[in-house]
């Protein structure tokens, strides 16, 4: 079976085709590794980064921009979604901190993408 | 008057670049003017993720793209007012701000580098007919209320124009549950970057309507639905094909102009198609020792590029100030680049093959979608260099390499065109 789709690692764009014989998978079209391993991974177990707001006290902003850490499947993306917008953090938050372990069972965990201070 | 070496409008990626680009190459005294409350300027509600892979090989939200400059900002100590809005530049690089706590101050720079960036094409720059009901965003004025205000800006959503803010705000909106029911494009082409189609849109069965437009907004308090038509070669609505929508929320994504009303008033050249100043391959306006970079110069799709562009714009800047004001006169004859057949724009405009760097970077945009086509670089009017390219389209900035060593003597002008 082949599957045609357009290669999203990088603005390139590259218009792959992914061939699924059994148990082999084979991409075409790419011009990096990162298109191959998107190819193949985007027809067998496809994935996305999610990305949002989680609400902040306290805060000088009163959202801080959040992601997942690692990939999830793309069919979790809503579920992901819904933990971020349960959650609820208390200010100062930094870059990188840890703001849900293990979002949604899905593994990745979802970390701050920015700063907010404390209000003064 | 208060003098500062490089003084930069703008302390969004570009003007971040820039400065520390011209601190690297020796620059102490520089100052970067922001109005906003902080720098970082429209990363700060670019959420999603996708900055840097060639800046940093690593992919980035832009909130954390702006954090890196931000960080090596504050690490080389260099000086930023906030709150800030610079009313004029002069030629003569005098710059005139107002702030709550100093009131109106001119200070008098050794260079001036614009990067003020862009802002979105309104609903009064359209003409879409219809009432003028609440419910009627710009994509990005949408996206800072969701991402930084932290409001709600509808439930039922078409958007107008697939420029890239447009497709992030489409998957932004459907994760925050919202219902995006369609997205029309005037053109035969989406504006936007392929990867945002894919991911923004097929993720979520969104139906992109190429060639369609907004005829009519319908609604007196709030937004109740819009007709959309598909329109002709000539972008003429073609009666018959009206379509309605309930909907209580229009989206535009309609393309950014350049702000550059700061540029205009200092008398600097200004390209009709970019919306941006004209400028040498050091990035210098018709006013000498005033830089231009980002998306004030011309409108970009990758932040990573805008970087790149800043960098060049803060050497240029330093090196301007370094050579003080000698070494002026020997300025070269300037080739004039021209964008041929199929390129709208390049920046830059002229090349000094005397004093230009050893390689030259040109951006440009082309003017329709072409497959399998080539690019060909002429040099007075003799082919150069031919470039296949398997796609181009006007929604994805093209650049190519341009060598000092490679221009011969004689010619009076450099041409980019697009040919089978």
């Amino acid at each position: 079976m082949t599957t045609e789709l357009t290669c999203i690692r990088c603005p390139l764009g590259c218009a792959l085709k992914v061939e699924v014989n059994g148990g082999s998978v084979s991409v075409t079209g790419n011009s990096c590794p990162r298109g191959a391993e998107y190819g193949a991974k985007e027809v067998t177990a496809p994935v996305r980064v999610v990305t949002g707001s989680v609400r902040v006290d306290g805060g000088d902003m009163p959202l801080v921009s959040v992601k997942t850490l690692s990939d999830v499947p793309k069919d979790m993306t809503g579920q992901v979604i819904e933990a971020i917008k349960r959650c609820r953090v208390m200010a100062p938050v930094s870059t990188g901190d840890v703001l849900i372990v293990d979002a949604a069972g899905t593994g990745a965990d979802i970390v701050a993408t920015r700063d907010v201070k404390s209000r003064s | 008057m208060e003098y500062r070496d490089v003084v930069i409008i703008g302390g969004g990626p570009a003007g971040l670049a820039a400065a520390l680009s011209a601190r690297r190459n020796g620059v102490e005294d520089i100052l970067i003017i922001e109005r906003d409350e902080r720098l970082g300027g429209i990363l700060n509600q670019c959420i999603h993720n996708g900055f840097g892979l060639h800046t940093f090989k690593e992919e980035l939200t832009g909130p954390e793209y702006a954090g890196r400059y931000i960080n090596m900002a504050e690490a080389e100590g260099i000086p930023y007012k906030l709150n800030t809005m610079v009313t004029s530049v002069t030629p003569g690089r005098e710059v005139t701000y107002i702030n709550p706590s100093e009131g109106e101050v001119t200070v008098k720079a050794g260079a001036v580098i614009l990067a003020m960036g862009c802002r979105e094409r309104p609903r009064g720059a359209l003409n879409v007919p219809g009432s003028r009901p609440a419910g009627i965003y710009t994509a990005g004025t949408a996206q800072r209320l969701i991402n930084i205000e932290g409001l709600s800006v509808g439930r039922k959503v078409v958007i107008l124009g697939s420029g890239d803010i447009g497709l992030i705000m489409a998957r932004r909106l459907t994760w925050e549950g919202a219902e995006v029911k369609v997205v029309a494009e005037l053109m035969p082409y989406s504006g936007g970057l392929k990867r945002n189609i894919v991911q923004c849109l097929d993720d979520f069965g969104i139906p992109l309507k190429l060639s369609h437009t907004v005829v009519r907004i319908h609604g007196k308090e709030r937004v109740t639905g819009v007709t959309i038509a598909q329109v002709d070669a000539g972008r003429k609505p073609v009666p018959g094909t009206e379509e309605y929508y309930e909907c209580d929320t229009l989206l535009l994504s309609c393309g950014l102009l350049p702000e550059n009303e700061l540029t205009s008033s200092a008398g600097i050249g200004i390209n009709r198609v970019t919306g941006g100043a004209f400028v040498n391959d050091r990035l210098e306006t018709s006013a000498e020792g005033i830089f231009a970079c980002g998306n004030v110069l011309h409108v970009h799709d990758l932040v990573d590029y805008v970087s790149e562009e800043a960098e060049l714009a803060g050497l240029s800047a330093a090196e301007f100030v370094k050579r003080g004001k000698e070494a002026c006169a020997e300025h070269g004859e300037a080739l004039c680049l021209k964008a041929g057949e199929g390129i709208r724009y390049t920046i830059p405009n002229t090349v000094d093959p005397v004093n230009m760097a050893d390689k030259v970077t040109v951006r440009f945009r082309v003017s329709d979608v072409y497959r399998d086509k080539q690019l060909v670089i002429l040099y007075g009017g003799k082919e150069h260099r031919r470039i296949k390219k398997r796609i181009m389209s006007p929604g994805e900035m093209e650049q190519v390499t341009i060598g000092k060593d490679t221009i011969p003597e004689g010619i009076s002008d450099i041409t980019i065109r697009v040919e089978d």
